[in-house]
């Protein structure tokens, strides 16, 4: 087995303007970061609402809010995303359809597909992470803030989520870091983004090992500043006596 | 919506399912056992073994899975080529079981290290008391004990492995979600099959879930 070792490759044209194959790794990344942090403002945004509804009182916000979880929860992503990305947009009004498929460029309207699809799947999983950090505080605070005369939307907004928020940072941590590894399901339905790009670098240079290694290396790299990031936001934020509750 | 274009599908789409629940229950046998392995050494008073360990599970954690299939499609052919000097193609079921394997060994060795620290120390003490040896003493009662812990959080996992098999899709596996996908393309209801595959995937895994937690309840009593 004779392999060509040629870690120069990233600095050569590809042949396609003045590109070099670094040029695409860098807007691979690009892309991969707007995915994750699109879908991740989604997932928090939604996944707070519906944690807060598996809290409440009232069954009928508890029960919506779990069979979302169960739904999203039990279908596999790829399944999800072909449905965003095939279905769904079958399914909007003519207008929308015919902007949806012909107006927009390809690569924006699988960008839209994907960051939704991401978006909804992480909010299952951060709806869990919302309602056992408010489960896991003690029974007295909303109590309490009952007691002072605070309204339900009060006593979750000034109470009960500032205090939740601060004791989960470690598991919504993992599920932000998710985010970043499950876009790579992107590259499925033809989006350039960090994946997609590593495999075309592959084909056109046959120097596989160093296009997947200098992938791995970005993703590696990604995954563990933002761990040190997060554990920094972690210590900052850190309510004393609460520690016991949060730490882990 | 025309779902009558699944029936004369349904064997086809068994065949698939069959695939599916071959690579699922391969991986896991083998993922558990590289997992125990890995767990143990994580937990080893060798300084290198478990700094070794330790870098595994977080290399594969902080990867995506399907970067490690896309991965080890193209690049375990060329390594196995290497090794034995032979140019024999290994097909894309081995590549994406080998891994499967090694990626879940990585969640699989954090639940065995929960599990196995989860048993008290006095248990450790007695049986070296008993004057067993390290292996004895981790064989005959430490991993009984912790595996019996440990059934419902594996099970959890590999139940999310069944989801992620779909990802073979990568590399052209005819899975059940990729014979589902083909046969949509073929009749021309692709959207019936993708429905009808994910509700598949939803029963199953909902179900299998609803089964862990019943046995959960049993085994904590």
């Amino acid at each position: 087995m004779n392999y060509n070792w040629d870690w120069q490759v990233f600095f050569k044209s590809t042949g396609i303007g003045d590109e070099i194959y670094l040029d695409w790794f860098v807007t691979g990344l690009g892309w991969t970061v707007a995915l994750a942090l699109g879908a991740w403002l989604i997932a928090l945004l939604l996944g707070t609402v519906l944690g807060v509804m598996r809290t409440l009182p009232g069954r009928t916000a508890r029960r919506i809010a779990g069979a979302y979880v169960e739904l999203f929860r039990n279908v596999p992503l790829l399944v999800q995303l072909f449905i965003w990305y095939f279905i769904v947009p079958d399914w909007l009004p003519g207008p929308l359809e015919l902007w949806f498929k012909q107006t927009l460029h390809p690569a924006t309207s699988a960008f839209i597909s994907v960051t939704l699809c991401l978006g909804l799947f992480t909010a299952a999983r951060v709806c869990e992470q919302v309602r056992t950090g408010i489960e896991a505080l003690p029974r007295g605070q909303a109590m309490a803030a009952f007691a002072l005369g605070l309204r339900l939307s009060q006593v979750y907004r000034q109470v009960l989520l500032p205090q939740a928020f601060r004791i989960i940072i470690p598991p919504l941590t993992s599920e932000f870091l998710n985010v970043f590894k499950n876009s790579s399901v992107a590259s499925l339905i033809g989006l350039m983004e960090l994946l997609a790009q590593t495999k075309q670098t592959a084909e056109f240079t046959a120097n596989l090992f160093e296009a997947f290694t200098l992938a791995t290396l970005i993703y590696f790299t990604l995954n563990m500043g933002l761990m040190l990031l997060m554990r920094w936001v972690e210590r900052k934020v850190r309510v004393p006596g609460l520690i016991a509750l949060g730490g882990k | 919506m025309d779902f009558s274009q699944i029936v004369p599908a349904l064997p086809a789409l068994w065949q698939g399912m069959l695939l599916t629940l071959k690579l699922l229950v391969l991986a896991v046998l083998g993922g558990v056992a590289l997992g125990t392995l890995l767990a143990l050494a994580r937990l080893s008073h060798n300084r290198t073994l478990s700094f070794l360990a330790g870098f595994y599970v977080n290399y594969f954690r902080s990867i995506p899975l399907l970067l490690v299939i896309t991965w080890f499609y193209f690049v375990v052919p060329f390594i196995i080529g290497w090794l034995t000097g032979t140019n024999q193609p290994i097909g894309a079921f081995t590549s994406c079981l080998i891994a499967f394997m090694m990626f879940e060994a990585a969640y699989y060795c954090e639940i065995v290290r929960a599990g196995i620290q989860s048993i008290s120390r006095g248990q450790v003490n007695a049986a070296y008391a008993l004057g067993m040896n390290y292996r004895q003493t981790m064989q005959l009662v430490i991993l009984p004990q912790a595996f019996r812990k440990m059934t419902p959080l594996l099970l959890q996992q590999s139940i999310i492995l069944f989801q992620d098999t779909s990802l073979v899709y990568a590399v052209g596996l005819m899975d059940f979600l990729n014979t589902a996908r083909s046969q949509g393309d073929i009749t021309g209801y692709l959207h019936e099959f993708l429905l009808f595959a994910g509700f598949v995937y939803f029963i199953v895994s909902f179900g299998a879930s609803r089964l862990v937690k019943r046995l959960q309840k049993r085994l904590t009593v």
